[in-house]
């Protein structure tokens, strides 16, 4: 058995090897890799790493080895995180199938699923996307409509699914359907895997406040999907979702967690740089002030990070802890970026053209974007509803 | 830096918290209070914590303490903020005991500490002269005898203390709280603990060091004092979450209703931040870390804050029988603004923050 200390230095000496610098380096929105069959690698250098990375099974490093995994213990995983912050090193790839469903099928999937995705997913192969909300059903997820009707071997799936992010980029989709409408809203739910190749799925981006178009809906129109392709039991898949909703919660909640935070701008950085200095210290006293406030929050909370992980290696189970993270890093960040525009003054004001310098234009796509922080994933309101009622037993 | 205790920290915790429930809960203070008890704190209460140990935490074993530390010490005063004891915690096991450690010689601590252990010696700091916080200005100086003149307000425990320990522009000096020329008045606080305005007339002092030590024993305070206020807002919560589900209005336990049940789940995640901050602050003391100075400043900011929510929305949701005397929930909405404006509030530890952070 490998020491950590020896974990750590073998680590460090292999990413030293195979990183290459060009991966090293700020990784701009539009470089983020979440493969697939449509994956346009703007450097050649982003495919070199994710291969490389793949191969050691490094992309999900605590997944087993036998799917492809890196077989890390949770210790090696935080040391390979750690090594990889400490060189800025990018992540090789990022997408739901490894947030999210990896996850889940390693928990609820047959191993026929698991062999046949689990790989697909570590390599970049195919791209996931999550077919959860609908027009009618955002907060109350469980009201959901879309329709899947068991036809012997196949089910035919009828509906409209949105805020599917990515969807037009991705070659699969798990989804939330109704296969019983005449039981309570919670029992008539099954999760169904559903390859998008189908003519009858049919994505279209939605333009948001930011100018960008990352979500989408999705409509399915007598989709045939094959009956193995439903995970868990039929009319169970309500535990599957909240299960899977626990992990796309992590993903958000880790916002704060800042992968490749050595080359981000402080609110403090900018505001010198806008607002001007004296003797050190930012020059306007009260936005001097707003910045420490939201600074000293997000300190302690960065702090209560670590204190969550040092119980769960403590081999206590798991407290009330991770019920807050959601929501206190989701307007923590939408915090920091109003943090960031509240110093930059007129600067941060630009939507794009000349004026305005890059980081400049960035900050205000990021600041609109930071704003489905708290939407996503169940809103700020429901995460307090969950910690009031897991939490602190309050009433119904 | 460890952010969870290890068995020794819990079993003073649980030692604690077991302590000031039985021994000092809130109908205590009440008690104090209402007799206008002349010492404002219970004197053989104390002496049963010198038999704990507690008050020996930041003493050398060379006279008679364990040097647990200040995590150890951080558990007992969060387990007297969960009750509101007076004690003199802060004076004395901690600040007195602090200062004569790291800046006494030899003789005084030989004089003074293994009293102090005992629970016998009371001692307090001498350093406010405004209307708040402002360690680094001071008017009280002594002059080529050690004598010192000025006048120190907002001197915790000061009317019952034994010896005072000064903050003077030149040094920190130690004055026999009896002697000629010192004249103490104990000033009656919204939060019923003890507190004096101390006028210096030509007291006779003897050095005890430089001040140098003042900024080292003011931040082990600001994260002890934080642990208690992390106390007392944590049982300000637990007491109001009960509330919500006891009271009924409308037919139903208004923690039915979301516009309670949102604010309280915002508590919740402030009280658990916090402990995070304090934990961190107290951890970083023992270990003598570099950013101990910005974690006491993060630590107590955070417990102002928090504390000042919990007190508020304590009342609020108790509504009407929240405002009364003969609840209790009103005591911690009054010690929470005394608790804020110790050792510096939000607008200063913030200000310090920004400044130890390079901005």
């Amino acid at each position: 058995m490998t020491t950590p200390t020896t974990f750590r230095a073998e680590t460090r000496a292999w990413l030293e090897e195979n990183c290459p610098p060009a991966m090293r380096t700020r990784m701009p929105e539009e470089e983020q890799v979440a493969g697939g069959k449509r994956a346009e690698y703007i450097r050649p250098e982003q495919k070199i790493w994710l291969d490389r990375m793949a191969a050691k099974g490094w992309t999900a490093p605590t997944w087993p080895k036998k799917y492809g995994g890196g077989g890390l213990t949770a210790e090696e995983a935080l040391i390979l995180d750690e090594e990889m912050q400490d060189l800025g090193c990018r992540a090789p790839l990022r997408g739901m199938g490894l947030s999210m469903l990896g996850p889940t099928l390693l928990e609820y999937g047959t191993e026929e699923q698991r062999q046949t995705h689990l790989p697909k997913i570590i390599s970049g192969e195919i791209r996931w996307c999550q077919g959860y909300s609908e027009p009618g059903s955002g907060s109350d997820l469980a009201s959901l409509s879309t329709r899947a009707v068991l036809q012997g071997e196949h089910f035919l799936v009828n509906g409209h699914k949105i805020w599917t992010s990515n969807a037009h980029l991705s070659d699969w989709i798990f989804c939330l359907v109704r296969t019983d409408p005449t039981v309570k809203k919670h029992d008539g739910i099954s999760f169904l895997l559903i390859d998008m190749d189908d003519p009858g799925v049919r994505p279209r981006p939605i333009k948001l406040i930011s100018g960008k178009s990352v979500f989408c809906e999705t409509f399915f129109e007598n989709v045939q999907v094959p009956a193995s392709h439903l995970v868990g039991q039929l009319n169970k898949g309500w535990t599957i979702a909240k299960r899977l909703l626990e992990h796309e919660r992590k993903g958000i909640g880790g916002i704060g967690a800042r992968q490749q935070a050595k080359f981000e701008l402080p609110p403090e950085a900018v505001a010198k740089m806008h607002v001007g200095e004296i003797d050190g210290r930012i020059a306007d006293p009260v936005i001097r002030d707003h910045i420490a406030a939201y600074s000293i929050d997000a300190h302690a909370f960065q702090l209560t990070r670590r204190r969550a992980a040092e119980e769960a290696e403590s081999g206590a189970p798991p407290g009330p802890l991770s019920a807050m993270f959601k929501y206190y890093a989701t307007e923590l960040n939408k915090r920091r970026y109003e943090m960031l525009l509240e110093g930059e003054g007129f600067q941060g004001l630009g939507w794009e053209g000349e004026g305005f310098s890059e980081d400049e234009l960035r900050f205000t796509r990021e600041w609109l974007r930071s704003k489905a922080n708290s939407i996503e994933g169940g809103t700020s309101e429901i995460q307090l509803n969950i910690i009031a009622k897991r939490v602190l037993g309050l009433p119904d | 830096m460890a952010l969870i205790l290890n068995e020794e920290a819990r079993m003073v915790r649980d030692t604690a918290l077991e302590f000031f429930r039985e021994r000092s809960p809130i109908v205590a203070l009440r008690k104090l209070r209402d007799d206008n008890d002349p010492d404002g704190f219970d004197r053989a209460l104390w002496r049963q914590m010198a038999e704990l140990g507690w008050t020996g935490f930041l003493v050398s074993e060379d006279h008679g303490g364990s040097a647990f530390g200040l995590t150890g010490l951080g558990q007992v005063m969060e387990a007297a903020g969960r009750t509101l004891a007076a004690t003199p915690l802060l004076s004395t096991a901690l600040i007195g005991a602090s200062l004569l450690e790291l800046a006494g010689t030899p003789d005084q601590k030989d004089e003074h500490l293994p009293p102090l252990v005992a629970g016998e010696r009371i001692f307090a700091l001498a350093l406010e002269e405004t209307a708040r916080h402002a360690p680094l200005t001071t008017t009280t100086r002594a002059d080529s005898a050690h004598r010192i003149t000025g006048t120190k307000r907002f001197v915790l425990d000061g009317h019952i203390a034994d010896y005072l320990i000064v903050a003077a522009s030149d040094g920190l000096f130690l004055v026999d709280a009896n002697a000629r020329g010192v004249t103490r008045t104990r000033t009656i606080m919204v939060d019923s603990r003890n507190a004096a305005i101390v006028h210096f007339d030509n007291a006779q002092a003897e050095p005890l060091g430089s001040l140098s030590h003042l900024e080292t024993v003011l931040d082990r305070a600001r994260a002890c004092l934080a642990a208690e206020m992390l106390g007392s807002s944590s049982e300000a919560f637990d007491r109001t979450v009960q509330y919500l589900k006891d009271r009924k209005q409308f037919g139903v336990q208004i923690g039915t209703f979301q516009a309670l049940k949102h604010r309280a789940a915002q508590m919740f995640c402030e009280i658990e931040v916090t402990r995070s901050a304090v934990t961190a602050a107290l951890s970083a003391l023992d270990e003598n870390a570099n950013d101990a100075a910005a974690l006491c400043s993060l630590a107590k900011a955070k417990a102002n804050d928090t504390i000042f929510l919990c007190g508020n929305e304590g009342v609020q949701m108790h509504g009407g029988i929240g405002m009364t005397d003969e609840h209790e929930i009103g005591f911690f909405l009054k010690r929470a603004r005394v608790a804020q404006a110790t050792f510096g509030d939000s607008a200063f530890h913030r200000d310090r923050y920004a400044a130890l952070m390079g901005y």
